[in-house]
């Protein structure tokens, strides 16, 4: 509440007025009608109209999201218990068989979009903390060079950064020439993660794609955390013969601690249920769960099946996040 | 230990982070490249010889300044009505206590933690069933509501941060409750909202899951390159993308430069 509400609201109450009636949720019409018409006074009219202030900056956006975000998460859960064709129309049947049959035809695709998104998220990990440090700590006036060169890519179609990665990691292209003259592609057939004497068409192609994707969604969040550990902290414990290596795992990361839970919740969610780096890299062997709800939503037409595979993906994420946030014990990150 | 190995390991952290860097611009280097490149077949995924072509016929493509156009145009809107949107409720939840405020809050946090996929079957299942025919108002709707949580965050951030002691002062010098917020709130809060603003725009330019699902038969530029990755990748494709990329880095660079002297005078 401002000063000046403040202020009108003791005002109020002084001329007698109870403040009972000017509770936040009172409508507008809830200072009058007055008992005399003769004085309304003047200084309560605007506390209340103060009170309803932010009811009103609130209201558009609210609508909006309760309208086009809320009610279709209620609505895609009604579609997820409807049986039916495309000709016929759909009727709510609470068929909930359709959660049992949707997981086991697909819970491979389940299973793979967790471990590629896990896979990625620890990648994004390990390669956006030391680009994080850099910027945070020894860019110097360099630092709004690599922030920029860290955002450019932004702005730059993604869709089309992606089919870039077509390019690079093309099978007669430079980089699968030199990993397979390292015998590299050897070791990673053998692991399973590439194919024969190719990147494409492998998990490797969609993890490294996951991974570059959400790349800035993991450095922006560690920067911003790493930027506010005062660097006398550093000092300190070198002045106390702490090692560099000591230092960070002492001192910097767990500090750190607040940007690592947020960027891997920032890579991990959305990488989840991504369908573009499996389809324009992988085959049909590295389907995730996002290409089957797309092709069971608009080729297929199969709503329901669609709706169940969604609610299902919502309730796993929410389920790891819920538990991951409790674990790192950073609950006020948000 | 040798010298080199001394300094590579002092410098563990910026070779590191440099090596980063440059898986991300990589991408960026191919397009730049292959805008140059005059493939031999429909893909334009192998260097065959160099030819300016593609850009002095950005256009030359049937449908891709069109769905450009349009997919200027969506983000151009729904930029205005979620920085709208978003600025005001920033403004309630940072500024007012109520009853309401966790909820809200909730409400602002989900759409960002929750699978693309998931809100777009969703909202796609309430259009189809609401008999609501799909192009570019359908889409525009989607990107104000993924648009506005950005927003909120941003400009919420920003006016936490504001001194409340300065809009104090300016009712001390009589200043209206509308002349301090023009000229007082406003210019703080200013950074916040632009922030908010360009990340809506860059968010709605380049979205394809959402449109994806909710545009029928409306091809927006993301559309179009998903397309493309079927049908086959004109080099303009690459121009295009390269030209987004110095537009973006040229902007930051103006927005950089405006600040320093701003600082300095």
């Amino acid at each position: 509440m401002t000063r000046e509400a403040r202020a009108l609201e003791r005002a109020g109450t002084e001329r007698g007025e109870g403040s009972a009636t000017a509770t936040p949720d009172a409508p507008p019409d809830a200072a009058g009608p007055a008992p005399e018409p003769v004085q309304k006074p003047p200084l309560f009219r605007t506390a209340v109209r103060k009170r309803l202030v932010p009811y009103w900056l609130l209201l558009p956006g609210i609508l909006w999201l309760l309208i086009f975000f809320a009610a279709p998460l209620v609505y895609q859960a009604s579609t997820s218990v409807q049986t039916g064709s495309l000709e016929e129309g759909f009727k709510v049947t609470w068929h909930f068989q359709t959660y049992w049959d949707a997981l086991s035809e697909y819970y491979p695709q389940f299973l793979r979009s967790v471990l590629y998104a896990a896979t990625a998220t620890v990648m994004c990990l390990v390669l956006g903390y030391p680009l994080a440090y850099l910027i945070a700590f020894r860019a110097g006036r360099w630092r709004n060079l690599v922030m920029i060169l860290v955002i450019a890519p932004f702005f730059t179609s993604f869709l089309i950064r992606t089919l870039a990665w077509k390019t690079i990691l093309s099978d007669s292209g430079p980089v699968v020439g030199a990993l397979n003259s390292l015998h590299i592609l050897d070791v990673t057939s053998y692991l399973g993660i590439t194919e024969g004497q190719r990147v494409l068409a492998t998990p490797l192609a969609v993890v490294c794609g996951l991974t570059y994707n959400f790349l800035p969604f993991m450095i922006l969040p560690l920067y911003t955390s790493l930027e506010r550990i005062d660097p006398r902290l550093h000092e300190a414990a070198g002045d106390l013969y702490a090692r560099p290596v000591t230092t960070f795992r002492k001192v910097t990361f767990p500090l750190s601690m607040p940007g690592v839970v947020a960027g891997t919740l920032l890579t991990f969610i959305p990488a989840t249920g991504d369908y573009i780096n499996a389809e324009l890299l992988g085959s049909a062997d590295q389907k995730m769960v996002g290409n089957v709800i797309q092709s069971q939503f608009l080729r297929v037409l199969d709503y329901p099946t669609a709706a169940a595979l969604s609610f299902i993906l919502m309730a796993a994420i929410l389920t790891m996040v819920t538990v991951y946030i409790r674990k790192s014990g950073t609950e006020d990150l948000v | 230990m040798t010298a080199l190995t001394r300094w590579i390991r002092r410098n563990l952290a910026v070779i590191a982070g440099l090596g980063t860097l440059a898986y991300l611009i990589l991408p960026n280097v191919v397009v730049l490249v292959f805008s140059f490149n005059k493939p031999n077949g429909r893909f334009n995924y192998e260097w065959q010889r160099f030819s300016t072509e593609a850009w002095t016929d950005p256009c030359g493509v049937a449908d891709l300044c069109g769905s450009l156009s349009l997919s200027l145009k969506i983000a151009v809107w729904a930029t205005i009505g979620a920085t709208l949107l978003g600025t005001m409720i920033a403004f309630a939840l940072a500024r007012y206590r109520f009853r309401a405020r966790s909820s809200v809050n909730s409400l602002i946090f989900l759409p960002m933690a929750m699978p693309e996929v998931v809100m777009a079957a969703s909202l796609a299942t309430l259009f189809l069933n609401m008999g609501v025919d799909f192009g570019f108002w359908t889409i525009l709707i989607a990107h104000i509501m993924f648009c506005l949580s950005f927003v909120v965050t941003a400009v919420k951030a920003r006016v936490m941060s504001m001194d409340p002691r300065l809009e104090q002062a300016a009712q001390d010098l009589y200043a209206s409750p509308a002349q301090t917020f023009v000229r007082v709130t406003l210019p703080i809060a200013a950074p916040g909202i632009a922030a908010g603003a360009l990340l809506s725009f860059a968010l709605s330019f380049d979205d394809f899951i959402i449109t994806n699902f909710n545009a029928g038969s409306t091809v927006t530029f993301p559309m179009f390159v998903w397309g493309s990755a079927q049908r086959g990748t004109p080099v303009q494709i690459n121009v295009i993308g390269t030209a987004m990329f110095a537009v973006a880095v040229l902007c930051v660079l103006a927005g950089q430069l405006a600040g320093a002297r701003r600082k300095r005078s």
